[in-house]
């Protein structure tokens, strides 16, 4: 497999190592947390001390139990709109491309019409208008990201539906489900791997970003980008209460993006190779 | 047999081209607005309910339907909405009683001076940056600067903002104002310098996409035959870097730029939170805060329509600045990758690619 190829890139190694660090981190968290994270247990805004080594919140909650609690939300809200957008996307363009007439034209065009909004604000016109149940969130953040997947998918099966190993299956009488599935879906996984990564990269900015506008995560719940704006009044006194989650978001988003490049890199270098 | 029909030397052959793209263009503006519509207005959710929250009374429930003639079928309120919306006017603000054009306007504005400060600092840098790098290909200076561009890239664009207004709200740091409330009653022209750090952290979040993409295919570029006839007779590096290969390496940038417009617009929203700029994402924010419908449809319109426009205009410029597309009588939809760095992993195919796509 091409597995050992991508672990010797060093690149793809930190963003691994980095990426898997602060998923364990968000996904252990809650459990390794020493308070409840809406439990008041400090003074507000109080600094470091020995009990609480990050100091207190805006409420006088304690800083680290919330921050462990907090990337839970991101993290699975993140890898669910992302692996939406990457399912449904990725069949739509699949089939767009490989069929290449009406289709095509309405997928592309329907691609194109949505491409005008940009994600942000399309996805503050649907929560405002129908609430912000996390599910919800996510399936908008998905929606968002549908059509630059279905974007990358059509490209790429066009420019593999061209060659010989797909015309000799079509030739053979396998049936289109076959072709698409077995024969280009294979060869269109990599660029849309390292789009899966680069998604996972917005949806922590959007997403953290959202709960920072305060549509996200609903308040007395831990999360990063909700911490963000929750202490921004106390930034002189606490600077840890928002420095501290700005810090998680910006090394899990570096994480993903890394690895999403280094994968790339990677798979640019043995396509290079092979004639 | 007939004579082919002579035509003008005045008529380019791209202009029929061009029409076919506006007439594409206008549909989409259409649909944009359809969708809008019925993203804010027909929805199963009830916007009176929505606008007046959970615990109204019924009696100025209905009164509010009726002032925002919600009780009409949903085709004759959306025929009436377009309809009004054509003229320019786009509904009263619920929220302060006055038209929302107006209030659009002047926060339409600032917001555009924003972002042609932000065009203003990253497209030289860009350029520069990305042809450096290009001709350093692989050596330090590249590798360094492209892990440092992957950083910002990385970065959500908030946290960036959040940053810089970190560090100028910092003792010692109040040389440049870390909020940019501007004075209404004075001129943008005269209060620049509460542009510089929005124009900043955004700049930051648009940088390494065009510059990777100014580097990627500057590599391209000098790889190609003219720059190796250009060198063999001998004529100055310099030269064939900035006058030869630069502008063939243009192109792609200015799709690239507009795709860093539709980025910076939903990026700006954030920003002008964040430094309470009064543009037009401060007032998005606002009129969803307060369910300002009126307000809402007409921001996210104005918005939409001004991608359709940018990415209207990046398609002409691109026709008007390739010497092969402006002369070809027949000119196919412009294929952008609209997300993300180009795929240069594609790019390594592209052999096979270009063969399949030219049905």
């Amino acid at each position: 497999m091409t597995d050992s190829r991508w672990l010797a890139d060093p690149q793809v190694r930190r963003g691994t190592v980095i990426t898997l660090l602060v998923m364990s981190l968000a996904l252990f968290g809650p459990w390794l947390a020493p308070h409840a994270p809406t439990a008041m247990v400090g003074p507000v805004y109080g600094p470091p001390s020995a009990s609480a080594p990050l100091g207190h919140d805006f409420l006088g909650h304690d800083l680290l139990s919330r921050l462990l609690s907090g990337g839970l939300s991101v993290l699975w809200m993140s890898l669910a709109a992302a692996t939406i957008a990457l399912l449904v996307g990725g069949s739509l363009g699949l089939l767009a491309g490989f069929s290449r007439r009406r289709l095509d034209q309405a997928i592309s065009w329907a691609t194109d019409v949505s491409l005008a909004f940009p994600d942000l604000i399309l996805v503050l016109l649907i929560v405002s208008m129908l609430g912000r149940a996390p599910w919800l969130i996510v399936l908008t953040v998905a929606i968002a990201f549908t059509p630059g997947v279905i974007r990358l998918a059509r490209g790429s099966t066009v420019a593999v539906a061209g060659q010989e190993f797909v015309e000799a299956a079509q030739m053979m009488g396998y049936p289109r489900w076959r072709i698409l599935f077995n024969e280009i879906l294979p060869n269109i996984l990599t660029p849309l791997l390292v789009h899966f990564g680069n998604m996972l990269t917005w949806a922590v900015g959007m997403l953290s970003g959202l709960s920072f506008l305060g549509y996200g995560v609903a308040p007395p719940a831990a999360d990063w980008g909700l911490m963000i704006n929750e202490n921004q009044a106390g930034l002189l006194v606490q600077p840890w209460a928002v420095l501290a989650p700005a810090l998680l978001i910006g090394v899990f988003a570096y994480g993903t993006n890394i690895l999403a490049e280094g994968i790339g890199r990677v798979s640019a270098r043995i396509g290079e190779k092979q004639p | 047999m007939h004579e082919p029909p002579l035509r003008s030397p005045r008529a380019p052959a791209w202009l029929a081209w061009f029409i076919g793209r506006l007439g594409y263009g206008l549909l989409t503006a259409w649909v944009i607005s359809l969708v809008v519509f019925i993203a804010t207005q027909a929805l199963p959710s009830d916007p009176a309910r929505v606008i007046l929250g959970p615990d109204a009374p019924i009696e100025s429930i209905l009164t509010l339907q009726r002032q925002l003639g919600l009780d009409q079928p949903i085709l004759v309120q959306y025929l009436r909405w377009l309809g009004a919306a054509l003229r320019g006017d786009l509904g009263i603000s619920l929220d302060s009683q006055v038209p929302v054009a107006d209030l659009l306007f002047g926060r339409l504005g600032h917001t555009l001076a924003l972002l042609a400060g932000v065009l203003a600092l990253v497209v030289p840098l860009a350029l520069v940056l990305g042809v450096n790098l290009a001709l350093r290909r692989d050596r330090p200076l590249d590798r360094w600067g492209l892990s440092t561009l992957i950083l910002f890239k990385a970065t959500p664009s908030f946290l960036l903002a959040i940053g810089l207004v970190l560090l100028f709200s910092m003792p010692g740091m109040g040389w440049l104002p870390a909020v940019s409330i501007l004075d209404p009653q004075q001129p943008l022209w005269r209060q620049l310098h509460y542009l510089v750090l929005p124009v900043i952290a955004l700049g930051l979040s648009a940088l390494p996409y065009l510059t990777r993409m100014v580097r990627a295919s500057m590599i391209e570029a000098l790889e190609s035959d003219y720059v190796i006839a250009a060198r063999l007779r001998g004529i100055p590096e310099r030269r064939i870097v900035w006058r030869h290969t630069l502008p063939n390496a243009l192109t792609p940038a200015i799709q690239g730029v507009a795709l860093t417009l539709r980025t910076l617009v939903g990026g700006a929203l954030l920003a002008e939170v964040i430094f309470s700029y009064p543009g037009i994402g401060t007032a998005l924010n606002a009129a969803i805060q307060v369910r300002d419908l009126p307000m809402i449809q007409g921001i996210v319109l104005v918005i939409t329509l001004a991608v359709v426009l940018i990415n209207l205009l990046a398609d002409l410029f691109t026709v008007l600045l390739t010497p092969k597309l402006r002369t070809a009588r027949r000119v196919k939809m412009i294929r952008r990758n609209r997300r993300g760095l180009r795929p240069w992993w594609r790019r390594v195919r592209s052999a096979p690619a270009q063969e399949a796509t030219h049905d």
